[in-house]
C-alpha cells in the first residue's frame, strides 16, 4: 500500500495537537511550525498529485481491512487535485494571518487552522460515506473555532447562527446516511454504487429520498440558493483570512456533489436519473443571479466578497449540474480559479478593513492606498472573469461546455449578465473606496472616524509579509492562466476518470492487485 | 414496535423543527438537541429493529443477531452532537454576555460589522 495517501490527513492531525500541547505559549514557534507544516503539506500534495496523474486509482485500507468492511482512502485525479488546491490555498493564508497579526488576536489560531486542513484533506480523500461525515465534522468543528477567532459580540452572534445552521446540516447528513444505509446496507461509496445499480426499480423510493437528502446536505455546504443564507453573515463576520480559508469549504460541498453523483447516483443510474441535474441547475442559476445582485447591493466590502463567493459557486454548480465530461473538466478548472480568486479578494478586503473600515462609502485616503487598490483591481478582474486572468478562461470553458445543453440559452444569459452585474458592482465598490477618497479628505465629519481607523490599524507587525502573501495568491492566479493548457488537460482526464466509475469501483472492491 | 419508533422519530423531529424556528437562542439549542436525538434513534433503526438479539455473529449456530454497524454509527453521532451542543451553548452564552441580547437573528446594524463605522 502507498502510505503517501494518508499523509495529508496524518500530518495536520499530529501537528495541530502538537501546537496546542507543546507550543501553546510560544507564538513564534507556533508560526514556524505552522508554516513548515503547510509547506510540508504542499510537498505531500505535489507528490500524490504526481502519483495520481498517471491515471491509476490507488486505495489505502485503514487497518488493512478489506474494502466494503473497513474504511478506505481513495486517491484518484480529483482527490489529488483538491488536496493540492487546499495546500496551495493554505500557504498564502497562513502567511497573511502571521503578517497581519490576526493569529495573535485570539488563542490557538494555528492549531485550529491545521485541524481544518485535516478535515478538508480527509473529506477529499475518503472513500466512505460515513467517514465523509466525520471529516465534515472535523472541518466544521475547527471552523467554529476559527469563525469566532478574535471574539467580539457581532462575530459571536454570527458564530451562533453559523454553528446552528451547520449542526442542522450535520443532522440532515445523518438522516441521509441512515436512509442510504437502510436501503443499501453499506456505506462504502463504491459498494453503494454497486448496490444501487442492482436494486430492483420498484424498491428505489427510499433510495431517491436518501439521494435527495444527501444532495441537500451538500447544497448547504456549497451555499446553493435556497440554502445559502448562512454564508454572507458568517463569511463577512469571520476574521477575513479565515473567510479566505473557508473558500475551500464551499468547494468541499461541490466536490462531494461531483463525487457522489458521478459515482453512486450517476447519470446512467435509472433510479435517480434526472433527479440531480434537473434540480441543481435552476438552483445554481438562481445562486449566480442572487450572488451578482448581492455584489451590487452590498454596503460592506466583506459582505460584497461573500456574495462574490456565492456567485462563483453558482457558476461552478451550473457547470457541475450539466454532468457531461466537458462541463466537469471546465468545472474543475473553475474550482481552482474561484477558490484562489475568492481567497485573494477576502485578503484584499481585510487589507482595506484594517486601514479604513469596510463600509463602501467614501472616506479619507488610507496608507498604501495605491498598492491595495491595485490588488483589489486584480482580484476584481479575476472574480468577475475579465480577460487577462484565469476567470475568463474558466467562464469561457463553462460557456463552451454548456453550448449543447438543453437550456443553453438560460445558462449563457445568466452567466453573461451575472458577470456584467458583478463587474458593475465591483467597479462601484472600487471607485467609492479608492477613488472618491480624495474628495472627502477635508470633510469635517470624517475626523472622528479617522481616529478610530488609526486605532484599528495599530497592531500591524509585518505588512510586508501580508502583502507578500496576497501577491502569492495573485501569482497562483497568473500561473493558472499561463498554464491553462496543461491544467485543462489534467482536468479533462479527471472528468474522464469520474465518468467511468467502473474503474473506481474495481479499484476499491477488486481487492489487492 | 416499528410504529412506536417511527412516531417517536417523527414527534422529536417535528418538535425540534418547531423549536429551531424560535427567535431566541435557548429554544433553538433545545430544538437542535431534540433533532439530534431523533436522528440517533433513526440511525439505530436503520439496521432493522431486532429484540433481544446480540450485536455479534455466533460462530456455532444460527441465532438472530442485530446489525452492529448502526450502533457504532450512533455512538459517533452521539459524541459529535453532544460535543457540538456544548460548543454552541458556549458560543451563544458568550454572545449573550457580550451583547446583552439572545436573539438569534442579526439586525441590519450587526451586519456592517467594523467597530469604527456608522451603520
Amino acid at each position: 500500500m502507498n502510505h503517501w495517501i494518508v499523509a495529508p490527513i496524518v500530518l495536520p492531525a499530529i501537528l495541530a495537537p502538537f501546537i496546542i500541547m507543546v507550543l501553546r505559549y510560544h507564538l513564534d514557534l507556533q508560526r514556524i511550525f505552522s508554516v513548515a507544516g503547510v509547506v510540508a503539506l504542499l510537498g505531500i500534495a505535489l507528490t500524490i498529485t504526481a502519483q495520481a496523474s498517471g491515471g491509476d486509482i490507488q486505495v489505502y485500507e485503514l487497518g488493512d481491512w478489506p474494502a466494503p468492511f473497513g474504511i478506505v482512502m481513495v486517491l484518484d485525479r480529483m482527490s489529488a487535485m483538491m488536496v493540492l488546491l487546499t495546500a496551495l490555498l493554505a500557504l498564502p493564508i497562513v502567511l497573511y494571518a502571521i503578517g497581519s497579526g490576526w493569529d495573535q488576536r485570539g488563542n490557538h489560531f494555528h492549531a485550529l487552522f491545521h485541524f481544518q486542513l485535516m478535515g478538508v484533506c480527509g473529506a477529499f480523500l475518503t472513500g466512505d460515506a460515513f467517514n465523509l461525515f466525520v471529516f465534515f465534522e472535523v472541518l466544521l468543528i475547527a471552523s467554529y473555532g476559527l469563525m469566532t477567532h478574535g471574539g467580539g459580540s457581532v462575530r459571536l452572534k454570527a458564530g451562533v447562527q453559523y454553528v446552528a445552521y451547520n449542526l442542522l446540516g450535520s443532522t440532515l447528513f445523518l438522516f441521509a446516511l441512515g436512509t442510504l444505509y437502510g436501503v443499501t446496507g453499506t456505506l462504502n461509496m463504491a459498494d453503494i454504487a454497486v448496490r444501487v445499480a442492482e436494486l430492483p426499480p420498484e424498491d428505489t423510493a427510499l433510495l431517491r429520498v436518501g439521494a435527495v437528502l444527501l444532495l441537500l446536505v451538500f447544497c448547504i455546504k456549497a451555499a446553493v440558493l435556497p440554502l445559502h443564507f448562512w454564508l454572507p453573515a458568517s463569511y463577512a463576520n469571520a476574521p477575513l483570512p479565515v473567510a479566505a480559508l473557508f473558500a475551500i469549504m464551499t468547494k468541499v460541498g461541490a466536490y462531494s456533489i461531483l463525487r457522489m453523483y458521478t459515482l453512486a447516483f450517476g447519470p446512467e443510474v435509472e433510479a435517480t436519473q434526472g433527479l440531480v441535474g434537473d434540480w441543481l441547475q435552476p438552483a445554481a442559476i438562481l445562486t449566480l443571479a442572487v450572488g451578482a445582485i448581492g455584489i451590487l447591493g452590498a454596503h460592506h466590502i466583506a459582505r460584497m466578497v461573500a456574495f462574490c463567493a456565492i456567485a462563483s459557486m453558482g457558476t461552478l454548480l451550473i457547470a457541475i449540474s450539466l454532468f457531461t465530461p466537458e462541463a466537469t473538466a471546465a468545472a474543475l478548472y473553475y474550482i481552482f480559479h474561484s477558490t484562489l480568486a475568492t481567497a485573494l479578494l477576502f485578503l484584499v478586503a481585510d487589507l482595506v478593513m484594517e486601514r479604513r473600515g469596510g463600509a463602501i462609502t467614501p472616506k479619507p485616503p488610507m496608507p498604501q492606498s495605491g498598492l491595495v487598490a491595485a490588488l483589489f483591481f486584480v482580484g476584481a478582474i479575476a472574480i468577475a472573469g475579465m480577460p487577462p486572468l484565469s476567470g475568463f478562461v474558466g467562464k469561457l470553458l463553462v460557456l463552451d461546455a454548456a453550448r449543447d445543453a438543453s437550456n443553453a440559452n438560460a445558462v449563457w444569459f445568466v452567466i453573461l449578465v451575472g458577470s456584467f452585474v458583478t463587474i458593475v458592482g465591483l467597479a462601484r465598490a472600487g471607485s467609492l473606496i479608492f477613488w472618491k477618497s480624495h474628495d472627502v479628505e477635508y470633510a469635517g465629519e470624517d475626523a472622528p472616524e479617522e481616529e478610530e481607523t488609526d486605532e484599528r490599524s495599530a497592531p500591524e507587525p509585518q505588512p510586508g509579509l501580508a502583502f507578500t502573501a496576497v501577491f502569492g495568491a495573485v501569482a497562483g492566479l497568473i500561473l493558472l492562466t499561463l498554464f491553462a493548457g496543461p491544467a485543462l488537460e489534467y482536468t479533462s482526464k479527471t472528468a474522464e476518470q469520474l465518468f467511468t466509475p467502473e474503474r473506481y469501483i474495481s479499484a476499491v472492491l477488486g481487492g489487492e492487485e | 414496535m416499528e410504529a412506536l419508533v417511527a412516531s417517536a422519530v417523527g414527534v422529536l423531529t417535528a418538535a425540534g423543527i418547531f423549536l429551531i424556528l424560535r427567535r431566541r437562542t435557548f429554544p433553538v439549542i433545545l430544538g437542535l438537541s431534540l433533532i439530534t436525538y431523533a436522528v440517533n434513534v433513526f440511525l439505530f433503526a436503520t439496521g432493522r429493529l431486532a429484540l433481544n438479539a446480540p450485536a455479534v455473529l455466533n460462530k456455532y449456530e444460527e441465532v438472530p443477531y442485530t446489525d452492529p454497524l448502526p450502533q457504532a454509527l450512533v455512538l459517533t453521532a452521539i459524541v459529535i452532537s453532544f460535543g457540538m451542543t456544548a460548543v454552541i451553548v458556549m458560543i451563544a452564552l458568550s454572545a449573550y454576555l457580550s451583547s446583552k441580547d439572545d436573539h438569534i437573528d442579526m439586525t441590519a446594524q450587526d451586519c456592517v460589522d467594523a467597530p469604527g463605522e456608522d451603520a
